[in-house]
């Protein structure tokens, strides 16, 4: 295994902690602490984690519903995420956004999106700024299956080819549009659509925080060095519902189990560190260890946060007016 | 200060910004033309020309020529816009926003409110509208009180080819996402405008003419059909004052209402639908705020409830006219 120590210890704290942010998300969101609704990235870190790796602060990525393992991926402040989903006035967005609108553009975060669809023009748009300004910068557009869909995304596939975009679009496959098997949505394959617009395309194990990582690496640099789009399709799985509170009643009886058991990425991650002897299992347990106390801190910090006074209700619509 | 028509005002104002500033770029269908063709570059510089000469000075760099994928580059437009170009981008004709609104108005509209604060969308989007161009339903129609409506978007309505300039000089200095509104029938327009930059802010209304009698709101194009009505009202000895409020997002309240305090008549000219429009709007303003001072019935001026027509004897009957703004003022004071 070609990775250093740090850069493994780095990805398997950034897995980690997307996992136990959503995992108490939806504890807390059980419990009624939790406003509106949620949409939870568990299952699904390794995507996140392996295309983020390869960007940095001056990169922009445009997320999907399910966005906060984007969020956190691309560094933005766990603590400042779980306040913004309860609404706290020192939330990441002042409480205005929520858990569907989170963003934090200093870290190249355009947010999460409450429109199916709506980050892949945004994302031209921030590859516009970057190739416009030659800031070296690629800009990545993650959509799910069921965006993979929208007139937005296949526009999106078609403007960044013909304008030559430092972009790359990441088709998370969950299997799943809310209930609707993408199986049955979609249409001929991601990759040969990825072809038909003239850009590569690849599918990867989506379980696989290394396959991910390589794939993007290869889109990530091809962009930067101003050859275009690519597309990378990722297989992969969700362990919650569409949103919390949702039954999956459409979903195989043990599904959800055999996921959890045979295709967790943070698992698979751990048996192939310790396999090849770069990390044990008590450096990942340390890291879990701190993950955790980062995690119940941030839900401490998110009760006992102030929340908006009634005057905030008119503030920040313009910047001026 | 020489003549310049409507179209030339606009593209003098984007010229000299492109040149003041580094970030702003120019975007939509063929705003330079002839993109990957055999012909001539710079073919067309917009369907009606208003960007054209702007390529070659710039370069492809800086007008891009788009496929016409109004939801794809609108919303380029947009993400460009929040990390760091100032982008001025074109929907042809407003009639095309059913293809790409939502990256209007829940994209660029709600960064800012959505996100904190935090961020900046200095975003233009130059339409064409308006009725009297033979063009039918689906290219003619008056749409900015949609935009109007929602919050996070701020919506011009240049009136004469001064205004035009100063007012897209601040549209593109603006750090708000603005949508601004071109009468296709006014781009030959002719007066005196200035050679340097300049900008009219947003949210101070002209006062066009000042009369004692009745307070005539109007926009666009209306403005100038308010004026012929009411220098043959001032014949009849009817003294009506105009108010051009420019921008209906930030709107003048303030002028508004204080003219119709002084004169005590409203009469609202508006080339919208009459529904939910700025006719609308402004008469529930000064009916809420002003109803003391009135003297009669506020009136609107606007075309039917009904899709602009394509017959130029109805499209002439759909548009409003210096004979209907005549008529509404005398049923005010009646």
């Amino acid at each position: 295994m070609q990775h250093s120590r740090e850069f493994l210890t780095t990805a398997y704290r950034t897995m980690t902690t997307i996992r136990k942010f959503e995992d108490r998300v939806h504890d807390e969101f059980a419990a009624g602490k939790i406003p509106g609704f949620v949409h939870l990235y568990a299952g699904e870190e390794a995507s996140a984690a392996g295309v983020c790796m390869n960007l940095n602060d001056g990169d922009y990525i445009a997320s999907t519903h399910r966005g906060h393992g984007h969020c956190i991926a691309k560094g933005c402040d766990p603590t400042a995420m779980m306040k913004e989903i309860y609404g706290a006035a020192d939330g990441l967005c002042g409480g205005k956004g929520g858990s569907m609108h989170i963003a934090d553009l200093s870290k190249g975060m355009m947010g999460a999106n409450g429109i199916v669809g709506g980050g892949p023009p945004l994302v031209c748009g921030a590859a516009l700024t970057a190739k416009t300004l030659d800031t070296g910068g690629v800009a990545v557009a993650f959509v799910g299956d069921g965006a993979s869909n929208q007139g937005t995304t296949l526009e999106s596939f078609n403007l960044a080819n013909v304008w030559n975009l430092p972009a790359v679009f990441v088709v998370e496959d969950n299997g799943y549009a809310e209930t609707t098997a993408s199986s049955w949505a979609v249409a001929g394959s991601q990759v040969e659509r990825a072809k038909a617009f003239g850009m590569p395309g690849v599918q990867v194990d989506g379980f696989d925080f290394f396959a991910v990582f390589d794939a993007a690496k290869e889109a990530v640099e091809r962009a930067r060095e101003g050859k275009g789009p690519s597309l990378i399709h990722v297989k992969l799985a969700r362990h919650y519902g569409h949103f919390e509170g949702d039954a999956m009643a459409y979903r195989a009886d043990g599904e959800i189990e055999a996921i959890r058991k045979d295709s967790d990425p943070l698992k698979i991650f751990r048996q192939k560190v310790c396999a090849a002897a770069v990390l044990e299992d008590k450096d990942l347990d340390s890291i879990e260890a701190e993950v955790a106390a980062v995690i119940d801190q941030a839900v401490a910090a998110s009760e006992a946060a102030p929340r908006n006074d009634p005057e905030s209700l008119l503030t920040d619509v313009y910047t001026a007016y | 200060m020489t003549k310049k028509t409507f179209r030339q005002a606009i593209n003098e104002a984007i010229a000299q910004e492109m040149r003041r500033d580094h970030r702003v770029i120019v975007m939509g269908e063929d705003n330079a033309g002839g993109m990957g063709a055999p012909g001539e570059d710079d073919a067309w510089g917009g369907v009606l020309g208003v960007t054209k000469g702007l390529m070659p000075e710039f370069g492809r760099g800086r007008v891009l020529d788009t496929p016409i994928t109004e939801s794809a580059f609108i919303g380029a437009a947009v993400g460009a816009a929040a990390t760091g170009l100032r982008p001025v981008a074109e929907l042809m004709f407003v009639d095309f926003l059913g293809v790409c609104f939502d990256q209007i108005y829940n994209q660029a509209g709600k960064f800012r409110y959505m996100f904190g604060g935090k961020a900046v969308t200095p975003l233009v989007v130059r339409t064409m509208f308006g009725a009297g161009f033979r063009a039918a339903s689906q290219h003619s129609q008056t749409l900015y009180p949609i935009f109007t409506h929602c919050p996070g978007l701020k919506v011009v309505i240049p009136s004469s080819p001064y205004e035009a300039k100063g007012l897209m000089t601040q549209a593109i200095r603006d750090d708000d996402p603005v949508i601004f509104f071109e009468h296709k029938v006014m781009y030959d327009d002719e007066e005196e405008v200035p050679d340097e930059a300049y900008t009219i802010p947003f949210g101070e209304a002209n006062i066009v003419r000042e009369g004692k009698d009745a307070t005539i709101v109007a926009f666009g194009r209306m403005v100038q059909f308010a004026k012929q009505a009411a220098d043959e009202l001032a014949k009849e000895g009817i003294e009506t004052t105009i108010i051009d409020p420019r921008t209906t997002s930030p709107l003048d309240e303030e002028s508004i209402l204080e003219s119709v305090e002084e004169t005590g008549h409203l009469v609202v000219v508006d080339e919208s639908s009459p529904r939910c429009s700025m006719a609308a709007d402004i008469s529930r303003l000064a009916a809420e705020n002003a109803f003391a001072a009135l003297k009669g019935p506020i009136k609107t001026v606007t075309p039917p409830h009904t899709p602009v027509p394509f017959a130029p004897e109805l499209e002439d009957a759909y548009i409003p006219g210096p004979a209907d703004i005549k008529a509404a003022v005398r049923a005010a004071m009646a």
